[in-house]
């Protein structure tokens, strides 16, 4: 094997070790670069930083742990700004009866945090099968999808409940999500049907189908990946986990980018020296 | 029967809800909200029939001790467990053992074979973005630009990148997924109108 086959064919085990501690020594020892807030973040950020105190926000947390490293920041940030401001928060899990885990995990981190109260200012609504009629069904009536809260407390026993019918009373949805729930369940039945104002946080893999979205005026802000995640800290002025996160991917991406540009050296270098080679010979 | 039936009920449904969107009168409301709950209830017994399902699939393999029956073993008691924590030992509330469960044994071992894909990506990412052709060429310098250019240490090297990168985004990505959102969209309209019309039986089992 020559220098060239070499630099296309390298070992993938070494390829799986540079990349783990491209992640692990930021994190170990950060280089806290400064985050770029782009405008998809900041409208969603600005968004929700104009309402009143009071006013009801639904956050659909409909990630489970696979993608929670890069959801869970986002969640958190959000329920964050919400909590600080005084806006009172219903969560929906709706994707996959996993995520009904992880959203009571993020949930009773910023529920403590805040020292908010279950009923009064914020709802956990839980989770139900079938999420688009779940989610047209709230669009008519929050009982009709959920007679009770997750917890088993009837919607009417629940003092925040009371004025809180439909999407009607909901100033935005912000979705949570890594799967087709973001568009085919919310953009489409929510904002579509019922015109309630969408925001989402996905993962970077999918951040790309939902630019359409955000230039046709359907989402109002978009969070991609942990890089959305890092930003909405960065905007509240709350940095945690995702900041501290992008110094991992930092690295990771140089990485990644410069062993295609090794690869393409040695493909390209081994043409050429094939082609003199048989032009010589 | 057996055939006519279904397809009976799905024409019906299919027919009825169409028409009941474009008619705001309290009856076609009643008709609409009835189907949303109607539609709820079918969704938890499927929830059932894929317990179900899992249930007696993997108690035949592990009564046949097929390959892999430790699997289904662990299978099995992994879905007891769960169960009995949260139906007998307090709700699923912080704290409790399905929560505790939850966090320290699901959440870690989802969160892992996720992360794994860091990297399987870098590799294949490494074997295949080769500028093979022009095409090829171009979805390399694409890839290249929005990976460097999305996160903080791209504008450090090379300001102007984060700019391109958005601008690839806004435009010839949003072009594309418009286009290929327009082609899903018409697709789906015309297999609903098949399976309305009773052309597209496949939903119904039995082969053809």
């Amino acid at each position: 094997m020559n220098i060239y086959e070499k630099m296309m064919s390298i070992d993938r085990r070494i390829l799986f070790l540079l990349i783990a501690l491209s992640v692990i020594i930021p994190l170990l020892k950060p280089l806290l670069l400064p985050v770029n807030v782009t405008k998809e973040a900041r409208n969603l950020y600005e968004f929700i930083d104009k309402l009143k105190p009071g006013d009801v926000v639904l956050l659909s947390l409909d990630y489970d742990p696979s993608t929670m490293a890069e959801c869970h920041p986002m969640a958190l940030g959000i329920l964050r700004h919400c909590f600080s401001k005084g806006i009172k928060v219903i969560v929906t899990s709706l994707a996959r009866p996993e995520g009904l885990g992880t959203a009571e995990m993020v949930l009773t981190q910023a529920v403590e945090e805040y020292n908010k109260k279950n009923g009064e200012d914020y709802v956990f609504l839980g989770y139900k099968p079938v999420p688009g009629a779940v989610i047209l069904a709230m669009g008519e009536d929050f009982r009709l999808a959920f007679p009770a809260d997750y917890y088993g407390t009837k919607l009417e026993d629940l003092p925040m409940m009371t004025d809180i019918k439909n999407y009607g009373d909901i100033k935005i949805v912000v979705t949570f999500a890594a799967s087709a729930i973001v568009d085919l369940g919310w953009v489409v039945y929510a904002g579509g049907t019922y015109g309630v104002p969408i925001g989402a946080g996905v993962t970077a893999v999918m951040a790309t189908d939902f630019y359409k979205y955000l230039q046709s005026g359907q989402l109002v802000g978009l969070l991609g990946g942990l890089k959305g995640a890092a930003e909405y800290e960065k905007l509240i002025e709350h940095p945690d986990m995702a900041i501290k996160g992008m110094d991992g991917q930092n690295v990771a991406h140089l990485l990644i980018v410069f062993f295609i540009i090794i690869g393409n050296i040695g493909y390209f270098l081994g043409k050429k020296a094939k082609a003199s080679k048989g032009i010589g010979g | 029967m057996r055939r006519q039936i279904p397809l009976a009920i799905t024409f019906i449904c299919g027919v009825v809800m169409a028409i009941q969107f474009f008619i705001p009168h309290q009856i076609s409301q009643e008709i609409y909200r009835g189907a949303l709950d109607w539609q709820m209830i079918i969704g938890g017994f499927v929830l059932v029939l894929g317990i179900g399902s899992l249930v007696t699939h993997h108690t035949g393999k592990l009564k046949h001790q097929r390959v892999g029956w430790g699997y289904s073993l662990v299978t099995l008691l992994s879905l007891a467990v769960m169960a009995i924590a949260g139906l007998f030992f307090g709700e699923m509330a912080s704290g409790k053992p399905f929560m505790q469960i939850f966090i320290y044994a699901q959440n870690p071992i989802q969160a892992t074979m996720f992360s794994l894909l860091a990297f399987f990506i870098a590799s294949a990412a490494y074997r295949a973005f080769r500028a093979r052709s022009f095409i090829a060429t171009l979805l390399l310098l694409a890839a290249i630009i929005v990976m460097v250019g999305r996160v903080p240490i791209g504008a450090k090297i090379w300001s102007p990148i984060r700019d391109i990168s958005t601008w690839l985004l806004d435009y010839p990505n949003m072009v594309a997924k418009r286009a290929i959102g327009l082609g899903v969209g018409l697709g789906m309209i015309s297999t609903a109108l098949k399976i309305i019309l009773g052309i597209e039986r496949s939903y119904l089992g039995g082969g053809k």
